[in-house]
C-alpha cells in the first residue's frame, strides 16, 4: 500500500476500545469496526487531494473472544461473527472496514500472528493493556504483498451520529 | 446458469473491485481456481504459497462451510452460490512486524 491512510474516530468510540480492553484484562478483547471507506463514497467530505485516503468509524460491534485456550495472548472471531457484524453494519447503511483487538502486556504493535490471520484493506486498531490500564492505541493495514503493516494515522474527529 | 462467488469487501480492490464474479465449475476448488485466475493479486490471501486455503479464510456454498462437506472437492450446481468469509484472529507479539 503506497498511499499513507488516516481512520478518523471520535474520543468516545475511541475510549470503548480502550475501556473494551480494560475490562477483559488480561484477556484480550476484541471487535468490529462499523463506518465508512470514503475513498469509495462518492461526495464524501474526503476534503482536498492533498488529504490522506480515509474512513470514519461510526459505531464499534464489541464480539466476544472465542479463543478459550489461551484467551490472554490470543483471540478469535468466527465467521458466525464476522456475519454477524456485516449484519448489524448493513442495517444502519455501514460496513465493517476493520477489527479491534487488545494485546495485554505488550505494545501495540501487529505480531506475526496477526499478519497472518489478516486481509489487506481492513484496518486493525491495536490498543495496549498494562497492567490492567490502556496504554498506546495504534492502527495498522496490511500491505498488499502480506509482508508487513503500514502504520495508519488514528485522527479523534467529532462528527454528528449517523 | 453457472457458480456465482461473492467476493468481500477487503478483497474487491484485487478483483477489479467487483463484488460477485460467475464461473462454469463442478466443485469449489474449480470456482476458486477460475477466480484466482482471471484476478491474480487475490490468489496470495486466499491461498498460502503450497496452495492451501488459509486457515481463516472460511468457504460456504450457499449456508453450508465446505469444512463439513468435501472441503474443496464440494461439488457445485448451477445457480450455487460461494461466499469467502475471513475468521478474524490475532494476538501477542512474538515478534513485532511492522514498517
Amino acid at each position: 500500500m503506497a498511499d499513507a491512510t488516516a481512520l478518523w474516530i471520535s474520543g468516545h468510540l475511541a475510549e470503548k476500545i480502550r475501556a473494551h480492553g480494560a475490562e477483559t484484562y488480561p484477556h484480550e478483547c476484541c471487535g468490529a469496526l462499523l463506518g465508512r471507506d470514503l475513498s469509495s463514497v462518492a461526495g464524501s467530505d474526503r476534503g482536498s487531494g492533498a488529504e490522506a485516503p480515509a474512513r470514519e468509524i461510526l459505531q464499534l460491534f464489541p464480539l466476544v473472544n472465542r479463543r478459550d485456550d489461551s484467551p490472554r495472548n490470543r483471540f478469535s472471531v468466527t465467521p458466525e461473527d464476522v456475519l454477524a457484524a456485516e449484519k448489524a453494519a448493513r442495517e444502519q447503511g455501514l460496513e465493517v472496514v476493520g477489527w479491534y483487538h487488545s494485546h495485554p502486556d505488550h505494545p501495540a504493535r501487529p505480531s506475526l500472528y496477526d499478519r497472518d490471520h489478516a486481509w489487506p484493506w481492513y484496518s486493525y486498531i491495536i490498543v495496549s493493556i498494562q497492567n490492567g490500564a490502556p496504554q498506546d492505541m495504534t492502527s495498522w493495514r496490511l500491505n498488499d504483498d502480506r509482508a508487513e503493516f503500514s502504520p495508519e494515522e488514528i485522527e479523534i474527529r467529532h462528527r454528528a451520529a449517523v | 446458469m453457472p457458480v456465482k462467488v461473492m467476493i468481500p469487501s477487503p478483497l474487491r480492490p484485487y478483483a477489479g473491485k467487483r463484488d460477485s464474479a460467475e464461473f462454469n465449475a463442478r466443485t469449489v476448488g474449480e470456482a476458486l481456481g477460475h477466480l484466482t485466475t482471471e484476478f491474480g493479486d487475490l490468489r496470495k490471501h486466499l491461498f498460502t504459497e503450497d496452495g492451501k486455503l488459509r486457515s481463516f479464510v472460511n468457504v460456504y456454498v450457499n449456508d453450508e462451510d465446505i469444512r463439513y462437506l468435501a472441503k474443496e472437492n464440494t461439488p457445485t450446481k448451477d445457480g450455487d452460490t460461494i461466499s469467502i468469509i475471513p475468521s478474524i484472529a490475532g494476538g501477542v507479539p512474538t515478534m513485532e512486524l511492522a514498517s
